[in-house]
């Protein structure tokens, strides 16, 4: 079978699917209450990038109040109260509880409701499938299941914040005591509280990523295309493999962890709260007998795989892009599939290395520094292998490359900054100051969110049939690389001059912040210059939000291969019709079969059939012995 | 469009679909309940001396339950086989056995143990009263013998005014220095008609057995809780399986119904083996 003459033609998916289609589905069920694949991606998809976008503004709110603590936001202060309550932003001016509230819940919807459901469920469900050959999820229906009880759990979590007494305050992390006692008493409803709907919004959650799981697993195990074997798999299904597997076993203990706060709130049980409790100055009337680090040690159980929920699909995103626009094949393939499998064991084991202030005793924190520095020897060989895999490749420099080429380093000063906080000694020091902040930032958004928008311009034409403009992705990258590092390179100043991540007022009041100063500017007036880049890379996002929604419609066609890729997504029509493939695609070689030697072209795809040249050429005969 | 191995097995897994999403499933379960249990050990690691309840719960209505539940296993899959065989009867009666042993393990569970334990009332006392009623506790004789302090009376709540309770006692509390009553017993011990006055100054915390009373009831409903949810859930999906509308599948592709209830059995073999562990933890030791 000869694929190149398919990829150049353009394929009306309408047709195709009419042929196939028993009885064309109405408008509800086929954008809304859809079970295919496709579908269900790009609902995650926009949903995980309004989260995004909300979570963001959630910050840039917060970022006023720590540049200039106290006084009124000018313009918006006045209408948020409308918004959020009079308790919210009286006369403009922040109230403590509700700075608590948009960071605990900026923790919330980035990780939960943003990065997780666009970096796993909306690729993962759109790319995947494609990417092996399947006409769609092994279970569609638990698929369609998965995203609703996420978009109920992200409805709830938004409700939380009209409750009386506003959303959530106790940190994303939620830690007990405080967060048995937050959002209760005089003023708040017993059930419709910030604390107790963010718990019951999470079990939704964690629901539809373990349905996603299972089906995601499932999948890339039983519907991999004929010929598509293990090692031919493209390396973004192989990271979401690993991080399916992370979320089905990482997250059912939180999920326990969440029932348990939820009895302790609501029946009143004590399984995270000590004897002889005292809050506001009285005894509590509990049973006690319940241990606060119980908690902790469940929610990072689920926290620290969850950090590699994050990244992991960003990685996968990266490879896919690196290989097809450095013309070359992806370094050390093998290598970075191990890798990926041993981050994958290793991340359950690393997750009290968040808990070095807690006392757990020397032995303890002895093997959690182990292992914590043992996972980051597979990290580094995942990020070497992309490094080389850049070295005397032909680069095209397109918006989707350099998100991906911007992501390398950005990662990099992400992980390395983290080897100080591994070490506890170390991190006694740096322990919830604005390091740590900058030191996972790197990581989530110039690591993982670039990785994010490098996968929507890629994959775009792929759901459109249309191109993003480069013009405008560049207009929307370059200012969104300089204010992240605007961000997040004064906080590890900050940190390092002690500056506590929780304080409500920026450090005003606090001597620690104010008595070394860094070019100038004192830890507290380092805000300002912070707060300025996050507003102005606020703004820098508009280009991408028209780009994106302005080229659904008039954005340039293509065919369906542009960017001249291997892998089998690219082999299916733009955008692909109900079952993805007019002929069931079979794999013939690996998926980054690039500047092959005596090829026309510089790209090979999977479903090429091997030909007897390049056999020879493959195997050379063995030399005649003389005796 | 048709999804490939939804009844027939990949040659190269040699799996069908629903087999793996189970098993998966599972595993993110056992997670789950593993969570639990180990909350449930630390907090017993961590529990104070004389604090952690032991023989509060029916063992022989337990062991019943237990019982039922192992049979329950033993129906499903004879109902699976009866499947594979092709015999609809067969497995119809099966199913029903299933399903009515699940039901009545519920039904003991929500309207027997459950509430006998919301009657059944615990105050703790204060450590400065303990020696005011020695008569309950019988602490001398069990600080000589090296046993944990009693620090709770319970029975049944007779009246109560704004100064002290009145408990019909438990066996334990009406006799404490009776060697018979160092242990749990197997068979309960019915409530005694001695009566004791309690004072409510000298009551630290008072409260029927309800999740509030310790960290041991917290868990103990949390956990038969969750796993009653898993019971009821089981239920619902045989019983969607026995009725008419599974028997039109059966026609069509018996095998898909075979695969169908062999998953669901898998499940309920779980919900099974989980209650393995929940008996001797909370009703044993």
């Amino acid at each position: 079978m000869d694929s190149s003459a398919s990829i150049e033609t353009h394929h009306d998916p309408h047709s195709h699917a009419a042929e196939h289609e028993h009885h064309e589905l109405g408008w509800w069920r086929k954008y809304i209450f859809s079970t295919d694949h496709k579908v269900i991606g790009i609902q995650y998809g926009l949903c995980g990038l309004a989260f995004l976008f909300l979570g963001f503004c959630l910050m840039m709110l917060m970022r006023w109040q720590l540049a200039y603590p106290g006084q009124a936001l000018p313009v918006i202060g006045k209408f948020l109260p409308h918004i959020f309550g009079a308790g919210s932003m009286p006369d403009g001016k922040m109230t403590p509880d509700f700075y608590n509230s948009l960071g605990a819940m900026h923790g919330t919807i980035m990780i939960f409701l943003g990065v997780v459901p666009l970096a796993f469920a909306a690729f993962g469900n759109f790319v995947v499938p494609l990417q092996i050959g399947a006409p769609d999820m092994t279970f569609p229906k638990v698929n369609a299941a998965s995203f609703w009880a996420f978009a109920v759990g992200g409805v709830i979590m938004l409700i939380s914040f009209f409750v009386p007494g506003g959303a959530a305050k106790s940190g994303w992390t939620s830690y007990t005591p405080l967060a048995a006692f937050a959002d209760s008493g005089p003023g708040h409803d017993p059930l419709f509280n910030g604390q107790t709907l963010w718990l019951i919004g999470f079990i939704f959650l964690i629901t539809s990523s373990l349905l996603g799981a299972v089906n995601f697993i499932t999948t890339i195990i039983q519907l991999r295309a004929k010929g598509l074997t293990w090692m031919r798999l493209p390396f973004f299904v192989w990271a979401q493999f690993v991080t399916a597997f992370l979320l089905l076993l990482a997250f059912p203990p939180l999920e326990a962890a969440i029932v348990m706060q939820l009895m302790d709130r609501v029946a009143h049980t004590s399984f995270f709260l000590p004897s002889g409790l005292v809050v506001n100055g009285a005894p509590v009337s509990i049973s006690g007998g319940g241990s606060p680090l119980l908690w902790q040690h469940l929610f990072w159980f689920l926290g620290h795989p969850e950090v590699y929920v994050l990244i992991l699909p960003a990685f996968g995103i990266v490879a896919e892009i690196l290989a097809n626009n450095s013309r070359k094949p992806l370094w050390g393939y093998k290598s970075v599939v191990f890798s990926v499998l041993v981050i994958g064991f290793l991340s359950f084991v690393v997750w009290a290395h968040h808990m070095w202030l807690t006392g757990m005793g020397s032995a303890v924190s002895a093997f959690f520094q182990t292992t914590t520095l043992l996972i980051s020897i597979p990290s580094v060989i995942i990020l070497s292998a992309f490094f080389i895999s850049l070295w005397g490749g032909s680069i095209r420099f397109n918006v989707p490359m350099l998100f991906t080429i911007a992501f390398l380093p950005m990662f990099g000063i992400g992980g390395l900054t983290g080897i100080p906080l591994a070490f506890n000694s170390a991190d006694l020091y740096l322990h919830d100051t604005y390091y740590v902040i900058a030191h996972f930032h790197y990581i989530v958004a110039p690591g993982t969110i670039f990785g994010l928008f490098a996968g929507v311009y890629y994959w775009f034409p792929k759901a459109t049939g249309r191109k993003m403009s480069e013009f405008w992705g560049k207009v929307h990258f370059w200012p969104t690389l300089i204010c992240m590092n605007m961000i997040f390179l004064p906080m590890f100043l900050q940190g390092m001059a002690g500056m506590h991540r929780r304080w409500y007022d920026g450090g005003q009041g606090w001597n620690v912040a104010n008595e070394h100063t860094v070019w100038g500017l004192t830890g507290f007036q380092w805000n300002q210059p912070i707060s300025w880049a996050a507003w102005i890379m606020g703004l820098a996002q508009i280009p991408f939000i028209i780009n994106f929604f302005w080229s659904i419609k008039h954005g340039g066609k293509v065919n369906d291969n542009p960017w001249e890729a291997t892998t089998l997504e690219w082999t299916a029509p733009s955008p692909p019709p109900h079952g993805n493939f007019v002929d069931i695609p079979v794999a013939y070689r690996g998926p980054y079969e690039y500047s092959l030697p005596g090829r026309e072209r510089d790209f090979t795809m999977q479903n090429e059939p091997v030909e007897p040249s390049e056999r020879t050429r493959r195997k050379p005969p063995a030399e005649p012995v003389l005796v | 469009m048709e999804i490939p191995y939804t009844v027939s097995t990949r040659p190269d897994t040699g799996l069908w679909n629903a087999k793996i999403g189970i098993w998966l499933f599972l595993a993110s379960e056992v997670m789950l309940f593993g969570a639990l249990f180990s909350a449930y050990i630390f907090l017993r690691i961590d529990a104070a001396p004389g604090t952690w309840p032991h023989g509060l719960l029916n063992v022989p209505v337990g062991t019943m339950n237990t019982a039922i539940l192992i049979l329950s296993s033993v129906t499903v899959v004879l109902a699976w086989a009866a499947l594979k065989m092709r015999r609809y009867r067969a497995y119809w009666w099966y199913m029903l056995a299933t399903i009515t042993c699940g039901v009545i393990f519920l039904t003991v569970k929500l309207a027997y143990e459950w509430p006998q334990k919301f009657e059944h009332f615990g105050a703790y006392i204060k450590p400065e009263a303990l020696a005011k009623y020695e008569q309950y506790l019988g602490n001398e004789r069990r600080i000589e013998k090296g046993f944990e302090p009693r620090i709770e009376i319970t029975g049944h709540l007779h009246s109560q005014n704004a100064k002290e309770y009145e408990v019909a006692l438990d066996p334990v509390n009406a006799d404490p220095d009776n060697p018979v009553m160092d242990r749990p017993h197997f068979f309960p011990l019915p409530v005694t008609d001695k009566i004791a006055t309690i004072e409510k100054a000298d009551v630290q915390r008072a409260t029927m057995f309800l999740p509030t009373h310790s960290a041991y009831f917290a868990s103990y409903f949390t956990i038969t809780g969750l796993h009653g949810l898993h019971v009821l859930g089981g239920v619902i999906v045989f019983i969607y399986m026995w009725l008419p509308v599974s028997k039109k599948l059966y026609q069509r592709n018996p095998e898909h119904l075979a695969n169908r209830v062999e998953v669901s059995g898998l499940f309920w073999h779980f919900v099974d083996l989980v209650w393995i562990f929940v008996f001797p933890l909370f009703y044993l030791l």
